[in-house]
């Protein structure tokens, strides 16, 4: 459970080539900006205010309101179908990939709103990254997928250095380093999940969104990346979808319980705390039940 | 209770007679159907290869098998015949390159566009509007390239242009496999996770980025059958060259000029008063196992291919 710290050195080299990045994917001068005059808060946090998602008419998270803080572990539990996965989906707009699905409501990204008309949902998604519960390595080499996200969004710099760099943040580099070549399918699907990570660290997001990234691995692999996320959340800020509540209570800083009163209601955030108080003493009965293993 | 129950039991299973012997009888009679017609088809395959060979060797017995494969004069009914198999295959290649020419992109493309851009409603009318092109027979299509896309290139483009001509056979040709091309690949692209597409938009890759650079290149085993497939028939193909590119078999890379395809050649002889046992009717087969042969490898290649590059996802 130890967090292995990172030399200061590399992580000053990393601040600036994140201000580089961000300048150059146009995000904005206020953003690259922001980032120059306050070089040690660059880790942006997320607020969001009142948000309700929808699958063409129906309505699967009602009015969620909550804050996600910078630099900390942010777990989301509940049973299953209760809005955890649609949820997170909608903090970097993936939500409305899915045809006919649509938001209401705020999340902010420090203090931009990321739903805001005329916002460009591709540059979100470069800020704010994802892990999916199934590992969706591209049919590229282990170099190729760690490289593609930062060539698109325009990285000048060292490739083979971003890649062993995202490639030891993930904890997989010393497993592929000497087959960058091969096709990412070639690796087990634990190795294949940290694959993912490394290439959603390689494009310098400030958040990194994780959808149950454990629930398909065996306790070896979930092990190593849950070390990696002790690691992650010095320099980003994690949310991360969790149906094992061992691992929300080990991981977390804060956590939030999606709950369901009644079928066909839609979900929505029952309690949200500091983890240790989640797991000690919630505030209400049916999150007591529920991290106590009563139901769910 | 227990003896109650029993006797339910018993008294229903009297309701259920099934004549175990005709059942079985039955069952032996389908399978035995069923598998003499899954065998009668590779039979009939084995038949034709069989005649294929029979007749070629023929062939050779009374023409060089070098002279076949190296000369470069085709002058199969002349009092002076020569067998070059090799003009008769230019002919083939050049009107098929410019068919893949014309259909690899347009249907690549096209599957692209169905499977990515185009709304679930758009894509349920015109995929099947598409694969009707398919349907149309190559025989108007051939007079479609003879009485249409001649006269309309030798008026704008090449007015030096033959009346018979490879680029107009070709042309057309690869109007006529594009919904084999388009609609294999989009099976294909289509078949491509979803989770894949989710992968390459939550790195803040734009939709033709994820289509082009993840999506594609995923499918890639699929293209490559379907373009290999595309190939075939454009290999196979007879009535457009027959009517189209004018049975001059001569060896030539200049798309206006007329060439004679290996397939056209066939029909050439096998419609005309050649009599059977003569050399000229033997040159058919001999013909033929060069076409079966070529898309016999083809079809070798676009398996292993399939199987080599099939990813797992």
């Amino acid at each position: 459970m130890g967090s292995r710290r990172k030399e200061t050195r590399e992580v000053r080299e990393v601040r600036s080539l994140s201000e580089v990045s961000g300048e150059r994917s146009g995000i904005g001068g206020d953003q690259g900006g922001q980032a120059s005059t306050v070089p040690e808060a660059s880790t942006l946090g997320m607020k969001i205010e009142g948000l309700s998602a929808y699958y063409g008419s129906f309505k699967a998270v009602t009015d969620v309101s909550m804050e996600i803080r910078p630099n900390k572990v942010t777990a989301l539990i509940g049973p299953s179908g209760c809005g955890k996965s649609t949820f997170i989906r909608c903090l970097n707009r993936m939500h409305e990939v899915i045809p006919n699905a649509r938001t209401e409501g705020e999340v902010l990204l420090g203090d931009q709103d990321i739903y805001a008309k005329g916002t460009d949902p591709v540059t979100i998604r470069r800020r704010i990254g994802m892990v999916f519960q199934k590992p969706n390595p591209f049919s590229k080499s282990i170099y190729e997928n760690v490289a593609w996200g930062a060539r698109i969004n325009g990285y000048k710099g060292d490739m083979d250095e971003l890649v062993e760099r995202s490639l030891k943040r993930a904890a997989l580099w010393d497993e592929v380093k000497d087959k960058l070549k091969k096709s990412g399918f070639d690796l087990s699907g634990g190795q294949q999940q940290r694959l993912v990570i490394a290439r959603t660290l390689a494009v310098e997001p400030e958040v990194i969104l994780m959808d149950e990234p454990a629930s398909a691995l065996d306790p070896v692999s979930t092990q190593k990346i849950e070390d990696t996320m002790q690691d992650l959340k010095e320099r980003y800020t994690v949310v991360i979808v969790t149906h094992n509540m061992q691992q929300a209570a080990r991981i977390s800083d804060y956590t939030g319980f999606f709950y369901i009163e009644n079928m066909g209601d839609p979900g929505r955030l029952w309690e949200f705390d500091e983890t240790t108080k989640i797991f000690s003493s919630p505030s209400r009965k049916e999150t007591e039940d529920y991290v106590t293993g009563r139901f769910g | 209770m227990a003896v109650d129950a029993e006797h339910t039991q018993s008294s229903e299973a009297g309701l259920w007679h099934r004549d175990s012997r005709s059942r079985h009888f039955r069952e032996r009679a389908v399978k035995i159907v069923l598998a003499a017609c899954a065998y009668a088809s590779v039979l009939t395959t084995f038949g034709i290869v069989f005649v294929l060979i029979f007749e070629t060797m023929a062939f050779f017995r009374e023409v060089s098998i070098v002279e076949f494969f190296t000369s470069t004069r085709w002058a199969a009914s002349f009092a002076n015949p020569s067998f070059g198999i090799i003009v008769l295959a230019a002919g083939t290649l050049l009107t098929t390159a410019i068919a893949i020419a014309v259909a690899l992109p347009v249907g690549l493309l096209a599957a692209i566009f169905l499977s990515e851009y185009a709304s679930p409603r758009l894509r349920r009318w015109l995929k099947p509007a598409l694969e009707i092109l398919a349907g149309v027979p190559t025989i108007v299509y051939g007079y479609f390239a003879l009485t249409f896309v001649t006269p309309l290139l030798r008026a704008t483009i090449f007015p030096e242009m033959a009346i018979f001509n490879a680029l107009s056979a070709g042309l057309v040709m690869g109007v006529m496999i594009i919904p084999t091309i388009a609609s294999v690949s989009e099976d294909a692209i289509y078949a491509v996770p979803r989770s894949l597409r989710e992968g390459a938009y939550a790195l803040g890759a734009t939709k033709r980025e994820t289509a082009t650079r993840v999506v594609v290149p995923a499918a890639l085993s699929g293209i490559v059958a379907a373009t290999i497939l595309g190939i075939s028939r454009a290999i196979g193909e007879t009535m457009i060259v027959a009517v189209a590119a004018g049975n001059l078999a001569q060896l030539t890379a200049n798309p206006l000029q007329p060439v004679q395809t290996m397939t056209a050649f066939i029909v050439q002889v096998a419609s005309g008063d050649t009599a059977t046992g003569t050399t000229v009717y033997n040159t058919i087969f001999a013909v033929g196992s060069t076409l079966f042969v070529m898309t016999l490898i083809l079809n070798i290649i676009s398996y292993m291919f399939v199987r080599r590059f099939r990813e797992a996802y």
